[in-house]
């Protein structure tokens, strides 16, 4: 057993500091761990949220040495050894108190999507190939620390343009669902602000459930938004047949 | 979530109040799958096998009618989850696939991976926020009130803020999920302190069953941070083999028939006695290996496990075993309900999920809970939206407001306060070597002193530190009395049933008995106290066939 330092930012909306705390390490041990020994031996007021302690539910994360993690799933012995552990809460969010911050705007957001509407008389057949796509951004626990990096929200602020790579992934299990009738590509062009996305691929990096956000959700529907708004083929036929799809509300 | 959705679809007014972030509740965690008689991968599976597999999981002390509805009604649950956006694994032909369980006779577990909870909660989830429903997330109620005997609202605090809310409401539908915090080694997150158990016992509701409680029996043993964690059934289902040191293949002594697929208050048993008797793992536990299976297969299957004991153990699950052993997982007992509308016995109160009591009797088989919460919540939901149709305004007590108040208040008030983290942690330590899965008379009586000494130091638990804005501390305080109700209830029924069945086991009284194979213990609060009492098991005369047929097979 060791003690290592872990500096921890405490404080609300109108400021704060980080405070130092030596912590009892053992082996195996995860930062949410160090969090909740201190809680219990030196500072019982010290705010996070968590639930699973198993990366399933997106409740506990943070910055840990700078960079966006869930705390019950960053292992001591991954971070460099001997040195002091800075943890501080999401930066793109609003704080509350010490590690928690205000997620509310992304509530806000999944209200504005448009639901799963499925195709009337649709006969519930679809092949596991058909699916693995759709089940891939269905895999997403809500952690936002995706929305936490993105420079779009985290540099720029532009919550009320751009909903953001969550969203994105969100958008693309309903859009890609097999048995889906909505047609959300004016949603994307228009309030959700996928233009703005220029594929950094910062989100991909940090999302702890390994979904290729930029690859598998992004572009593919950038290229369906081109396709219906700049795809002169489209163009044409949606002229002559009239328009086929019923659009998202919102458009 | 499942209640709120029904009840605003009749077209009630409706409130859903969480203490956390929507979406992150207990049922997130479910792995396995979701236990309903589709009869997709078995076509000879039915709701009457799978009502005689819950009767025989739960050894025959479920309320009949319950497990009825249960079993018949799953399938349509499921059914309507895939019609609101979920997307469950497929069967060749395109179907729902299913999987095989603990006690189980078919396959019959629909699952996506081993994520199903993140499945239904998200599913449930959305249908709810776009059919506008009102969500109030991190606010934890700790008073229902009453008019006389209804119900007639609750009060609570924000996280956020430390304020106070009351809320006014026609009925109420309890649905808090489990009570794993009252034990030390828990698969169970922090807001399992059995606060709707609690909340019902203390508005006059019954509870029943209570000393069931289910050790599921593979959880986690290392590293300790996450000592357990739960590994999923699934790994079970999938052909996971369980060895103890020796390398044998140790369910051949406990259950021939059905090895590492018995039922779990069985498995449980058998890898503690394995444990106890010097042939477990390094660890304390022993090994459960499923690297017989081929590694693709292995990661698309059961992914989270795949990653869980990667990140946090440095363990391949693909190629080495990995180390289990039992882990509190969750409360058969709760409060006693109407199986057709989830009414408790308190005019305006309606219960559904883990806090309540009935539909899985003395053990509960993997895959039925989720689709006890789909089932009944969805008949919680319809029955209190029925009553508040017909029932008058609320009318809500300032003096019970008040009370309610001075209670949180109080514990900034004290100074030198007992410590409210130490008290929760002598808790969980009695309740774990005294009332855990092997039990006996000596053992529950000190548990029970132990439980009245913790319950008159709880009287004096305090802040130490901080204000009332977000401050876990304060949160703890309250939560302590919940958890303290919860674990004498389990206690005082653990002694009262003198005999081993299902998830209960007295060594002193090893052996089934007669009577109390025919009699629930129901709990309720009476002016002098805490009352424990038998009462003969609720049957359905129509459904006695199927119950013998079971009975003669399970003999043989
Ligand atoms: C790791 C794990 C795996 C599991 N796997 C399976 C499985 O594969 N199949 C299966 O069928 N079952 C499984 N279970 C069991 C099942 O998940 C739970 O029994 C079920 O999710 C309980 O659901 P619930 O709706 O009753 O409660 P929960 O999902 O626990 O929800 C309770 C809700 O009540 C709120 N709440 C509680 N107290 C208060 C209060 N005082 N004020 C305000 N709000 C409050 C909470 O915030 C939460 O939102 C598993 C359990 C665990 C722990
Ligand atoms: S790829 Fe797009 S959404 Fe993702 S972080 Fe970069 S800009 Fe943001
Ligand atoms: S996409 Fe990944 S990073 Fe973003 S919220 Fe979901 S799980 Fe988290
Ligand atoms: S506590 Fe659930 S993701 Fe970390």
């Amino acid at each position: 057993m060791s003690i290592r330092t872990f500096s921890v930012w405490r404080g609300d909306r109108n400021g704060g500091r980080f405070v130092e705390y030596p912590v009892e390490v053992e082996e195996g041990m995860v930062v949410l761990d160090a969090i909740h020994q201190i809680q219990r031996t030196q500072a019982q007021d010290l705010a996070c949220r968590w639930n699973c302690k198993a990366a399933k539910c997106g409740s506990c994360g943070a910055e840990v040495n700078g960079r966006p993690r869930l705390m019950c799933k960053t292992r001591l012995d991954a971070l460099p050894a001997g040195e002091m552990v800075r943890i501080q809460p999401l930066k793109t969010f609003p704080v509350i108190r010490d590690l928690v911050t205000d997620v509310s705007w992304n509530y806000q957001i999944n209200k504005k999507i448009p639901p799963f509407a499925p195709r009337p008389g649709a006969s519930w057949v679809m092949r596991q190939q058909d699916v693995n796509r759709v089940q891939e951004f269905r895999k997403c626990i809500e952690c936002f620390l995706c929305q936490n990096v993105c420079h779009v929200l985290r540099e720029h602020e532009r919550k009320s343009e751009f909903y953001g790579p969550r969203f994105f992934v969100r958008i693309a299990s309903l859009q890609m669902h097999p048995l889906d009738s909505l047609d959300r590509r004016p949603l994307l062009k228009n309030e959700a602000g996928l233009g703005l996305c220029n594929i950094t691929k910062c989100c991909t990096e940090v999302c702890p459930e390994d979904i290729h956000i930029t690859d598998n959700a992004i572009i593919p529907l950038k290229e369906r938004v081109v396709d219906r708004y700049y795809d002169p083929v489209q163009i044409l036929l949606r002229k002559i047949r009239g328009a086929k799809v019923k659009n998202a509300p919102g458009e | 979530m499942r209640a709120a959705i029904e009840c605003s679809a009749l077209g009630a007014k409706t409130a859903l109040i969480c203490k956390s972030l929507l979406g992150k509740a207990h049922t997130v965690m479910a792995e396995g799958g979701v236990a309903a008689a589709l009869a997709h991968v078995d076509a000879q599976d039915s709701w009457r096998t799978h009502f005689q597999d819950t009767l025989f999981g739960g050894k025959y002390l479920n309320n009949w009618r319950m497990a009825e509805l249960h079993a018949r009604e799953a399938p349509e649950r499921v059914r309507e989850l895939e019609r609101w956006g979920a997307v469950f694994d497929r069967t060749p032909d395109g179907k729902i696939l299913q999987r095989a369980f603990g006690g189980h006779t078919y396959r019959r577990l629909a699952h996506v991976g081993d994520r199903t909870g993140l499945e239904l909660i998200r599913t449930l989830q959305d249908k709810g926020v776009h059919q506008g429903i009102d969500v109030f997330m991190e606010c934890t109620i700790t008073k229902l009130l009453q008019d006389d005997e209804r119900v007639c609202g609750a009060f609570g605090y924000w996280r956020e803020t430390g304020r106070f809310v009351v809320y006014r409401a026609k009925a109420v539908v309890l649905a808090t999920g489990g009570i794993g915090k009252c034990y030390k080694i828990t698969s169970n997150s922090w807001e399992s302190t059995g606060d709707g158990h609690a909340l019902g016992y203390e508005a006059g509701a019954e509870l029943v069953d209570m000393e069931f409680v289910q050790f599921h029996p593979t959880g986690m043993v290392w590293p300790p941070g996450v000592m357990g964690l739960l590994v999923t059934e699934a790994v079970r289902g999938e052909g996971g083999i369980l060895r103890n040191n020796q390398g044998e293949r140790f369910m051949e002594k406990y259950d021939p028939k059905r090895m590492e697929l018995s039922t779990r208050d069985v498995v449980a048993r058998a890898i503690y006695t394995e444990v106890k008797e010097g042939r477990g793992s390094p660890h304390g536990g022993c090994f459960l290996d499923i690297s017989h299976r081929k590694a693709p297969y292995v990661r698309q299957k059961l992914p989270s496990m795949y990653h869980q004991f990667k990140e946090l153990a440095d363990v391949d699950i693909t190629k080495e075993p990995m180390e289990v052993g039992p882990t509190g997982h969750y409360i058969m007992g709760g409060i006693k309900v109407d199986a057709d509308t989830g009414a408790s016995g308190v005019p305006g109160l309606y219960a559904a999920g883990e806090c309540t009591g009935g539909v899985n009797g003395a053990n509960r088989l993997g895959g039925n809970s989720l689709s006890d919460l789909l089932v009944f919540g969805r008949r919680a939901g319809a029955g209190a939206a029925e009553y508040a149709s017909r029932a008058a305004p609320p009318r809500i007590d300032p003096t019970q407001v008040e009370n309610a108040a001075g209670e949180m208040l109080g514990f900034f008030e004290r100074p030198g306060a007992e410590d409210p983290y130490k008290l929760h942690v002598d808790l969980q330590n009695t309740m774990q070597n005294l009332a855990g899965i092997f039990r006996e008379e000596k053992d529950l009586t000190v548990a029970m002193a132990r439980l009245e000494d913790l319950q008159q130091r709880a009287a004096h638990v305090g802040v130490v530190e901080g204000q009332r804005m977000y401050n876990p501390g304060w949160h703890l305080c309250r939560d302590l009395h919940n958890m303290l109700i919860c674990s004498q209830a389990i206690v005082r029924a653990a002694l009262l049933r003198k005999e081993s069945r299902g998830a209960h086991s007295r060594l002193d009284f090893p052996k089934y008995d007669a009577y109390w194979g025919e009699h629930n213990i129901v709990i309720k609060k009476e002016p002098g106290g805490m009352k424990v009492q038998a009462r003969p098991v609720v049957k359905v005369a129509e459904l006695i066939p199927l119950v013998e047929e079971k009975k003669a097979k399970e003999t043989k």
